[in-house]
């Protein structure tokens, strides 16, 4: 069985994030480069379906610049058998919109059983390509899913998805695209001989044209990136317990009137 | 109709609109591009729900009422929105995000070949075209974004836009056009619900809790719990409570958890990391409880306590209790 898992470079959780001159990117220098983490539970629930069947493929692909390398081996090192990095500056105005088209043609010419996606990015938060992969493959699609099946002939896949007041389970006939939230499973750490492993692996460059397509202005462009407004400063209340609670809760009626 | 803003109705699966229809709503009618029409999918729609939308701001209702359509799957759903956008043309498709509408929004978006801003909490009409502003690195920093055309797509965050003031009496006039729902590849096994606390969902609610490290295990959450029960919060953890096993993974707020904007949030024993204050420093009100007069929350709070939060809960409950009686 062929799984593809689509993961994203981010800027590691603790960086403070500052806008590049311009306005319109964010300052890179310093920052640490991670998978994103909801990415990173696609790729160990990957390698837990190959590893319980005991036979098949991971491949890892991630849509990016050069950098992006670096963050694809150290799927690779978890234990992500090969590597596709679409890589063309045609791409770099990217939105999600052709990220997926570009993810999607990619995956038709791999024809995997399954796609695994993060629920969404750590950095523009957008949480659309899993579905917009769905649709332009024409598979069904599950969001969020904090638990999975996949039956003994490979067939179907059942999962549990979050929603608001509990878990929906599903069951999708395969090919299908599954979008992991935090929660379906704690990630493995790669071990030394992973990380020497993977530097052996196959990373295979792609540019648009080798996918069959050719660059698209964007759906939707960004117009600024800003950093948020400063809040006010704030006041500790003073004194011991009793009295700091009352003013507290006199402060929050009257003053916030936030109760 | 032509040039519409179309309202993807969220609603309870009994047939009733949620609240945050009056958002939505009224955010459509705020931005004056066009007339404000609800269009509604759903396997029942109650008579009550029709009128609400009514009162809310909705000129006119596009009712799909089939039992095909429940349980919800955006395969199925996304063909039949899809289609009627091709014959009407709106302007604008907003929804609340919502489990459903998030992932929905997302599918028609890519067969429609258009943008989508997802998970917006501004929206300003300038000429001819909508900006929107929606918060990235999980709100460290605001993107303005826009469309290159129509129809603009946009999930918009709970609690962050003005409901529209109900007005009764004002009504919409309610369509039901035919539509026969694809067949659809992905099957309900079957639905676990959660053991209800009777607190609200964190994403949805106007007041938040949240207990940090300095809760010092999971057995103390109950007087958070106990808290909430008074004032209606929800209760969540900071990812160090999260990852330490004392909460589960769906009460983390923060980056790799939710993003909330309620009217006021009260962190306990919450010291502020950068990935916890990108989840929240939206709120309206901050409070921190901290016994580190270090802690960074504190440069974000309006309000703090530096003291012991097991002295400040329990005292605070009582204060709130008694404020609640008397009100």
């Amino acid at each position: 069985m062929k799984i593809v898992v689509c993961i994203k470079q981010v800027p590691d959780t603790a960086t403070q994030m500052k806008v590049a001159a311009g306005g319109k990117s964010i300052e890179t220098a310093g920052i640490t480069w991670i998978v994103s983490p909801y990415d990173e539970f696609a790729v160990e629930e990957a390698l837990r379906i190959k590893e319980k069947r005991g036979q098949g493929e991971v491949v890892v692909i991630s849509l990016g610049p050069d950098r992006v390398k670096e963050t694809l081996r150290s799927s690779l090192a978890m234990g992500a058998d090969r590597a596709i990095h679409l890589n063309d500056p045609a791409w770099a105005e990217a939105d999600t919109l052709t990220t997926a088209r570009a993810l999607a043609a990619a995956i038709k010419q791999e024809g995997p059983a399954l796609v695994l996606c993060g629920r969404q990015a750590i950095d523009d938060d957008m949480g659309a390509v899993a579905a917009q992969l769905a649709e332009i493959l024409g598979w069904p699609c599950a969001s969020w899913i904090m638990e999975e099946a996949v039956d003994a002939d490979a067939k179907n896949i059942r999962v549990g998805r979050q929603v608001e007041g509990g878990l929906e389970l599903f069951d999708l006939p395969l090919p299908a695209v599954v979008s992991a939230q935090k929660g379906l499973n704690e990630p493995r750490y790669p071990t030394l001989k992973g990380i020497m492993g993977a530097k052996r692996k196959e990373i295979k460059d792609l540019k648009a044209g080798d996918v069959g397509l050719a660059g698209e202005p964007p759906q939707l462009s960004l117009i600024s990136l800003e950093a948020l407004p400063p809040r006010a400063a704030g006041r500790i209340i003073q004194g011991d317990v009793p009295t700091a609670v009352k003013e507290l809760v006199r402060s929050l009626r009257e003053d916030a009137k936030a109760i | 109709m032509a040039g519409a803003i179309w309202c993807m109705v969220e609603d309870d699966r009994q047939g009733s609109p949620k609240k945050v229809m009056a958002e939505v709503l009224g955010e459509a009618t705020r931005l004056g591009l066009g007339p404000v029409e609800a269009l509604w999918l759903t396997d029942t729609a109650n008579d009550e729900g029709l009128k609400q939308l009514g009162e809310w701001g909705a000129t006119r209702i596009v009712l799909l009422e089939d039992a095909a359509l429940a349980p919800y799957r955006a395969e199925v759903w996304a063909p039949i929105v899809a289609d009627l956008a091709g014959k009407e043309s709106p302007k604008a498709i907003l929804a609340p995000v919502t489990s459903r509408q998030r992932e929905l929004m997302a599918r028609l978006a890519a067969r429609l070949g258009v943008g989508l801003s997802a998970d917006s909490v501004a929206l300003a009409a300038e000429g001819d075209r909508l900006i929107a502003t929606r918060p990235v690195y999980a709100g460290k920093l605001l993107s303005k974004v826009t469309w290159a055309k129509t129809p603009w797509m946009v999930t918009l965050r709970p609690n962050v836009f003005r409901p529209a003031e109900a007005q009764p009496g004002r009504t919409a006039t309610v369509d039901r056009p035919s539509a026969t729902p694809p067949g659809a590849a992905m099957k309900l096994v079957e639905r676990r619900e959660e053991v209800s606390t009777g607190l609200p969902e964190l994403t949805e609610a106007e007041i938040v809790i949240s207990g940090g490290r300095g809760m010092k295990g999971p057995e103390n959450y109950v007087i958070l719990e106990k808290m909430a029960g008074v004032i209606g919060a929800a209760v969540g953890a900071s990812r160090a409570a999260v990852d330490a096993g004392w909460r589960p993974h769906r009460f983390q707020i923060g980056q790799t958890g939710r993003t909330i904007s309620p009217k006021l949030y009260m962190g306990f024993g919450v010291s502020g990391a950068i990935q916890h204050l990108a989840g929240m420093r939206t709120s309206k009100v901050i409070v921190a409880v901290n016994k580190d007069p270090e802690a960074p929350i504190f440069k974000i709070a309006d309000y703090g306590i530096v003291g012991d939060l097991f002295e400040v809960v329990p005292a605070l409950t009582e204060e709130l209790k008694k404020l609640k009686e008397h009100s």
